[in-house]
């Protein structure tokens, strides 16, 4: 196979991006306007997916969350769906989705005249919105058009074996055919910091990568918990630094060109890391990696047309803005959980396939995935999100040279 | 016992002094895959799928070593064949690692 000939029909945007689905996203602004909001995303059909934020309290990273989801490439319109007095700008999202040139519209519930109202007002304009969609234009992608996503959970002793060794060299490929990786889990990089920070490009990106590993073990430290569970244990994983080897891999081999945060999307091409725990704030709120949909809608938020999450044990979540692919190392996980699986990487373990062929293998099914076939959580209808508060300071090298954001 | 019937461990990385069990292990003989694929070990003692079997005898305080890297701290001496779990390896970063239940992985001073 060669990298450069997987190519497919994605969606244009005005704005010169390209997407790989064609979305209307109805986005509730406080939890107090989710059900108004889920009820217009059910009515106006399957291409409407509903996600938001539950806080009612202002929260800069949130906003910048789902701001980034409705300037996101596999959205074509935004419905905002605010009750009237939370802090959250329906109004503001909606002009954040216009400016990249999306269909876009906003209603207050409050104005709108209560439940009922608003929804009957919410799905005409959803189906307004969707008609419209019906004419974005199509436009030819190949994977240096692509930012593929690295997720990890539910890892067994397959996933530092199999599953994320695949996923690495599929990486690898990916970088080298000019496409962009974004792999996150600083947490599960715990114990590698020497390793992990000798990977960095240049001298500054070494050093970020030093930083931010630091950050994540202070982290660590204060809330006396790593990202290791009874699970993993059982399994057998004994340490955390065996996990976060495990773990690391997934990010395959190639330099590491900086560290991203959290809706700041890569200003180019290659492989670099997500930085999703939280910065150094009075308010100390946020709780790094609550479960694995936050950070696959970190990665999304962050600009990934597509997530991999590699699973040992099996998880079943998808995501509401963009195709999940799930890769099992685990044959026994992936033949008990197939209506879930969507690659079985447990046949480089048998020996059944080499690394090579089974990155290549995976290469041809993100590429049929990103054409349009449905992920197995699409056709289930998985369609999970999750925002927290949180404190991140987007822009933290303002005042210093070299910085990547 | 055939070869195609002995159980197997993965030893990822030349510098491994442990192996991944692919299977149950019974004690006995156990084929090594991965780097240095050929090799024969004994298993001294049953190892559950997915855990970990000693390549080399490890003294107290000394590295576990897998993927080329240290995983942790062997806080008794580990003999070559012997299952290395929760109760004899400890990370160096998480103080909670030594207190777990080997067999489930759960916190023992938790109470509910």
């Amino acid at each position: 196979m060669r990298p450069n000939e997987l190519v497919w029909r994605g969606y244009a945007r005005k704005n010169g991006k390209k997407g790989v689905r064609d979305k209307l996203l109805v986005v509730h602004t406080v939890e107090c306007s989710s059900h108004v909001a889920g009820k217009i995303a059910a009515a106006a059909g399957a291409r409407a997916e509903a996600i938001g934020f539950a806080g009612c309290g202002d929260n800069a990273y949130a906003v910048r969350v789902l701001a980034s989801l409705v300037r996101h490439p596999n959205v074509g319109a935004v419905l905002a769906v605010g009750l009237g007095c939370e802090s959250i700008q329906a109004k503001k999202l909606a002009e954040a989705a216009a400016g990249e040139g999306k269909g876009a519209d906003w209603l207050a519930i409050q104005e709108a005249g209560g439940t009922l109202k608003a929804i009957e007002k919410g799905v005409a304009s959803a189906r307004r919105l969707l008609a419209a969609l019906d004419n974005t234009p199509r436009v030819e992608m190949g994977l240096a058009d692509l930012i593929v996503g690295g997720e990890c959970g539910g890892s067994d002793f397959t996933s530092g074996l199999a599953g994320n060794v695949v996923a690495g060299r599929f990486f690898d490929l990916l970088v080298d055919a000019g496409g962009t990786a974004i792999f996150e889990e600083i947490l599960e990089a715990i114990g590698l910091r020497d390793l992990l920070a000798a990977r960095g490009a240049d001298a500054e990106v070494r050093r970020r990568l030093g930083a931010v590993y630091d950050k994540a073990l202070a982290y660590c430290r204060a809330v006396r918990q790593y990202s290791i569970s009874p699970g993993n244990f059982a399994g057998g994983l004994t340490t955390i630094e065996e996990k976060s080897m495990g773990a690391v891999i997934k990010s395959g081999n190639r330099p590491i060109q900086g560290v991203l945060k959290v809706g700041v999307p890569p200003p180019r091409p290659g492989l670099w890391l997500l930085d999703t725990t939280p910065d150094p704030h009075w308010t100390r709120y946020g709780i790094s990696n609550p479960n694995d949909n936050e950070g696959l809608t970190a990665l999304i938020a962050t600009g990934c047309h597509l997530v991999l999450f590699i699973t040992g044990r099996g998880n079943v979540v998808g995501n509401a803005v963009a195709p999940v692919v799930k890769v099992t190392g685990n044959s026994a996980t992936f033949a008990a959980m197939g209506d879930d699986m969507d690659f079985n990487a447990g046949t480089v373990l048998s020996g059944e396939t080499s690394l090579a062929e089974a990155a290549a293998g995976l290469a041809r099914l993100v590429a049929a995935t990103a054409g349009g076939e449905p992920s197995k959580s699409e056709l289930l209808g998985h369609c999970e999100y999750h925002i927290p508060y949180k404190y991140q300071d987007p822009d933290p090298g303002r005042s210093a040279p070299g910085r990547e954001e | 016992m055939s070869a195609g019937t002995v159980p197997a461990a993965f030893r990822i990385d030349a510098r491994d002094n442990v192996a991944t069990a692919l299977s149950d292990l019974p004690p006995g003989r156990v084929r090594l895959l991965g780097e240095a694929a050929g090799e024969e070990i004994e298993a001294a003692e049953p190892v559950p799928r997915g855990h970990k079997l000693a390549l080399r005898d490890i003294a107290a305080g000394g590295d576990v070593v897998k993927y080329g890297v240290p995983i942790g701290r062997a806080f008794k001496p580990i003999a070559r064949g012997g299952w290395v779990h929760l109760h004899c390896l400890e990370s160096r970063f998480d103080e909670k690692s030594s207190q777990l239940d080997p067999a489930t992985g759960v916190s023992r001073d938790t109470r509910y």
